[in-house]
């Protein structure tokens, strides 16, 4: 009796410890060959994903693309100074920005928000207005506040995120992974400045106005059901160059620049210039700086 | 019994929580006084950007400036056939387009213009100055914006944030004659937020 | 017979209770299943077009999804109504039943995970969230920890529940030493779910409305009317269809206890208005908008002014005994309980947290009819797994359901059973 009992019990033994082993051994399988988070993808699967998009591009678009997988630099963090006695609210810089980015046209997204507001009030957000449409600008008794991603560096976002889908690179740019992105807003909710944006359609962008130089966490079309927000042109910056809404601002009123390289000239501004961060007191620590260049 | 185990639950869960709070937190705020960042080597507000040395190159490399059509070199009208009127007057034979809003209860043409080198400009010294360093004479009354747009802070730059970067040149932007910056048309508004239809 | 073959004559015997039933039955698993097609036609059209044909935007990112998903998760934390009375202070007349209040756990439970599946962007990819092939943020991502808790608390209910029916079925008492730990287990894990779900709102500085301490004691007290709302109903249901003896005092106690939890609810909700009013910082925006609106948007006052007034309302008639012990007012009670807390949890917590947003922008939101179907078919997918379990634990409970009958019209050599004890 008690010998059977044992077999019995040695037999199931056995078969638990083979579908035990079975399992593991398909969850290694899954775990090294399924798709990966972008945070932490060995460069040669990088590589093989980027010629993957190139190739989907290509074919979605009918157009040659490029996906650079540029890494950060060392020695840089980026920063950027926004300067409110010099911006008049001609929005050239949402336009740019949109090209650049390849932004969905339709619904329309759009990663920069020039907000009007008040001269008497301030900065006060409960009096703002986005949708300003006068023939000219500035309008009399107005200042303009464009907002987008701060880049904080205590960022909300990246904390809540459930799945590990949004981060900070080395360099300061606070990026999303589109392709882990499960699309639950927790970021959008968790973010003071309204800089996440969310596909909830699906996004439709022409093919002759596909900007073709990209970077794998940057630009690239996004899909519907994710967030996405400005990533301070990274396909630009990673490269050497300033981001379009700086370069396009016929004011001058945006610098960017390395907060690390004492002859920037964000070290400057910061140095020299009366500065403040919108929503000091939520202690995310901007490294997008306003600034009265007067 | 049980309700020691109750409470004992509540305790793990309790102090499971609160070490997350504090991972969760992050960096603490800066203490008062200095919430601007400074990165070393930090010099503080105190740090102005050194003066190039006398005997530096002055010289910012600029695109031509914008002159109206034909009507540079000044020399092909102003030359010895035309002497230098020098009393201060309104211009009515040529020039009639130029209605001077820049201080113009105290300046005139000649403030600026050179009488007798025609294709520059002079300082209050009196040295001349060409058109393409016309900011070394903008510089001599807007000092502060003069320093500010040679560390490239005021005023548009283009090109490579860790490389070379193309300045412009204070008439770029601000007509000498009426340096108020103009308002321009702003693009469309963003689209208000909609409920399908 | 082996555990396997026992819990298989456990299945086939639920099944057969649950395809038996009167008309009212019928009709109301008819009602629910029409429900429940709707929502998924509904939610296919958002499958196909994307989240646009709900009226959430960047603006007012979160809506009616996650504020019935917050409701719920109030109404499954609400076992522990019935568990602390029944397990740690052993009052027989609530023992009796507590087997419903874990029920009503795991149905919540269900709808909980649902309404977050119908919520998310990319549904197809939940799994990003699950180790070993996703990535789980734990412990800094709230969220998580709600996944977390949440998964954990369905399975010690399911467990206890299955284990205590599966037991009583094939006649024998449940393992205490099994039971009575997860039990136990499940009364902080109560109070958790409700709090980690309330830390998810309380941890966003970037929303004053909901960055407030009150945040996680105030869920936690209307969690603990509205749940047990529902239970009352269904108590007395089963009182009426079914054989089941339910005390009256069992139902009288657990009103008490709403009562109590509402003034609770009450007082916290006083304690905030008063904060936001006398203070008068610009924070007040918010509770302004819920209340009076602002610059003419006003879509959500009548809803805020119900919900107090029916919350107000059942605080009244649970506190005085007499009005407590009458069944019309009662039911009254509990009717307004459940709409109030509803409307206070649902779009009293999501809207004003939102409205304005953070660059001050006013966008008014209202659900779509596509948000309404496919809700109205997460609740009936919850209310249906409510259904059929309480068809198969009555019976099992009352000693119908059992192995040995099931097994005595069949084969007579079936092995000897001892006598089926009581169900606790």
């Amino acid at each position: 009796m008690a010998n059977e009992h044992d077999a019995r019990d040695t037999a199931v033994s056995r078969r638990q410890f083979a579908s035990v082993a079975a399992a593991a051994a398909a969850g290694f399988l899954l775990t090294a060959c399924g798709p990966r988070r972008l945070h932490e993808i060995p460069p040669d699967r990088l590589r093989k994903a980027i010629g993957d998009w190139e190739r989907e591009y290509k074919e979605k678009y009918g157009r040659d693309v490029r996906v650079s997988d540029v890494g950060p630099m060392p020695g840089v963090l980026f920063a950027y100074a926004l300067d409110l006695s010099r911006c008049n609210g001609n929005r050239r810089c949402v336009e740019a920005c949109v090209a650049e980015n390849n932004q969905s046209r339709e619904p329309q997204v759009q990663w920069i928000r020039v907000l009007s507001m008040n001269k008497d009030k301030g900065i006060d957000f409960s009096d703002a207005d986005p949708y300003y449409a006068p023939a000219e600008v500035p309008e009399p008794g107005r200042f303009y506040v464009p907002t987008a991603c701060q880049h904080c560096r205590n960022p909300p976002c990246t904390k809540v995120c459930p799945t590990g889908a949004t981060w900070t690179e080395k360099d300061g740019i606070v990026v999303i992974d589109y392709d882990w992105c499960i699309g639950c807003r927790c970021c959008m909710a968790a973010c003071p400045y309204g800089a996440r944006h969310f596909n909830w359609t699906a996004p439709k962008l022409p093919a002759e106005q596909v900007n073709t130089s990209m970077h794998y966490l940057g630009n690239r079309p996004r899909p519907r059901g994710v967030v996405e927000k400005c990533t301070w042109c990274i396909q630009r910056t990673r490269a050497g160059r300033y981001p379009a809404c700086v370069e396009v601002c016929p004011t001058g009123a945006r610098k960017f620049g390395n907060m690390l390289d004492p002859d920037s000239e964000i070290r400057y501004i910061l140095e020299n210039k009366r500065v403040l961060l919108l929503k000091e007191e939520l202690n995310t620590m901007p490294k997008f700086f306003y600034f009265y260049g007067t | 019994m049980r309700r020691i185990a109750v409470l004992l639950g509540f305790a793990a869960a309790g102090a499971l929580f609160l070490t997350t709070a504090a991972t969760g937190g992050g960096q603490a705020p800066a203490a008062a006084g200095g919430s601007q960042p400074c990165p070393e080597p930090c010099r503080g507000t105190a740090a102005v950007r050194p003066e190039p040395a006398a005997t530096a190159d002055l010289r910012v490399e600029v695109p031509p400036p914008p002159f109206s059509d034909g009507i540079f070199p000044c020399t092909s009208c102003h030359n010895k056939d035309m002497p230098a009127n020098r009393t201060r007057r309104q211009l009515s034979d040529m020039h009639t387009d130029i209605e001077l809003k820049h201080d113009a209860e105290h300046r005139w043409c000649l403030d600026c213009h050179d009488a007798d080198q025609r294709d520059q400009l002079h300082l209050a010294s009196g040295e001349p100055v060409p058109f393409e360093e016309s900011y070394r004479l903008c510089g001599q009354c807007h000092g502060e914006k003069y320093r500010d747009w040679r560390a490239g802070v005021h005023g548009r730059r283009v090109g490579q944030w860790n490389g070379a970067k193309r300045y412009l040149l204070c008439v770029h932007c601000h007509s000498p004659h009426q340096p108020h910056f103009k308002p321009m048309a702003p693009t469309a508004a963003p689209l208000r937020p909609q409920r399908i239809r | 017979m082996s555990s396997v073959g026992l819990f298989t004559r456990f299945v086939i015997g639920s099944g057969r209770v649950v395809s038996r039933g009167g008309r009212m039955y019928w009709t109301w698993i008819a009602l629910l299943l029409v429900l429940i097609a709707s929502g998924i036609t509904a939610y296919t059209g958002q499958i196909t077009v994307g989240l646009g044909v709900t009226a959430m935007r960047d603006q007012v990112s979160w809506g009616f999804y996650i504020g019935n998903f917050t409701f719920l998760v109030g109404v499954a934390a609400a076992a522990v109504v019935l568990v602390i009375p029944a397990y740690v202070y052993d009052w027989e007349p609530i023992r009796e039943i507590v087997i419903f209040g874990e029920l009503l756990a795991v149905s919540a439970i269900t709808m909980c995970l649902l309404f977050v599946t119908v919520d998310v962007g990319r549904p197809d990819r939940l799994w990003h969230m699950m180790p070993p092939f996703g990535h789980i943020n734990f412990p800094r991502s709230i969220l998580a920890w709600d996944m977390v808790v949440l998964n954990l608390y369905f399975a010690v209910n399911f467990i206890v529940v299955t284990h205590i029916l599966f037991r009583a079925f094939t006649g024998r008492h449940y393992q205490k030493k099994l039971v009575v730990p997860l039990v136990l287990l499940s009364i902080p894990m109560a109070i958790g779910i409700h709090t980690v779900t309330a830390f998810l709102y309380n941890g966003l500085a970037a929303r004053p409305y909901w960055n407030s301490s009150i945040l996680a004691p105030q869920f936690l007290a209307s969690a603990f009317c509205s749940g047990p709302a529902i239970l009352l109903f269904v108590l007395q249901l089963l009182r009426r269809v079914t054989t089941f003896r339910i005390r009256d005092e069992a139902i009288w106690k657990i009103a008490e206890l709403m009562a109590y939890a509402m003034f609770v609810n009450l007082f916290l909700h006083g304690a905030e208005a008063f904060k936001e009013y006398y203070s008068n910082t610009e924070h007040l925006l918010y509770t302004r908008y819920w209340f009076q609106g602002i610059d003419g948007h006003h879509t959500l006052v009548p809803f805020a002014w119900s919900a107090v007034s029916l919350n107000a309302l059942a605080l009244v008639l649970f506190i005085v005994p007499r009005t407590r012990t009458n069944w019309v007012t009662l039911n009254i009670g509990c009717f307004a309980t459940y709409a109030g807390c509803y409307i206070e949890k649902g779009m009293g917590l999501i809207i004003p947290g939102l409205t304005p947003d953070t660059l001050g922008e006013i966008y008014e939101y209202y659900p779509t009819v596509t948000e309404l179907r496919v809700a109205a078919g997460v609740f009936a997918v919850g209310f249906l797994v409510f259904t059929l379990m309480l068809k198969v634990a009555v019976p099992i409970v009352l000693g119908e359901l059992t192995l040995r009958r099931m097994t005595s019209t069949v084969d007579s050599d079936a092995p000897e059973l001892p006598a089926p004890a009581a169900a606790h």
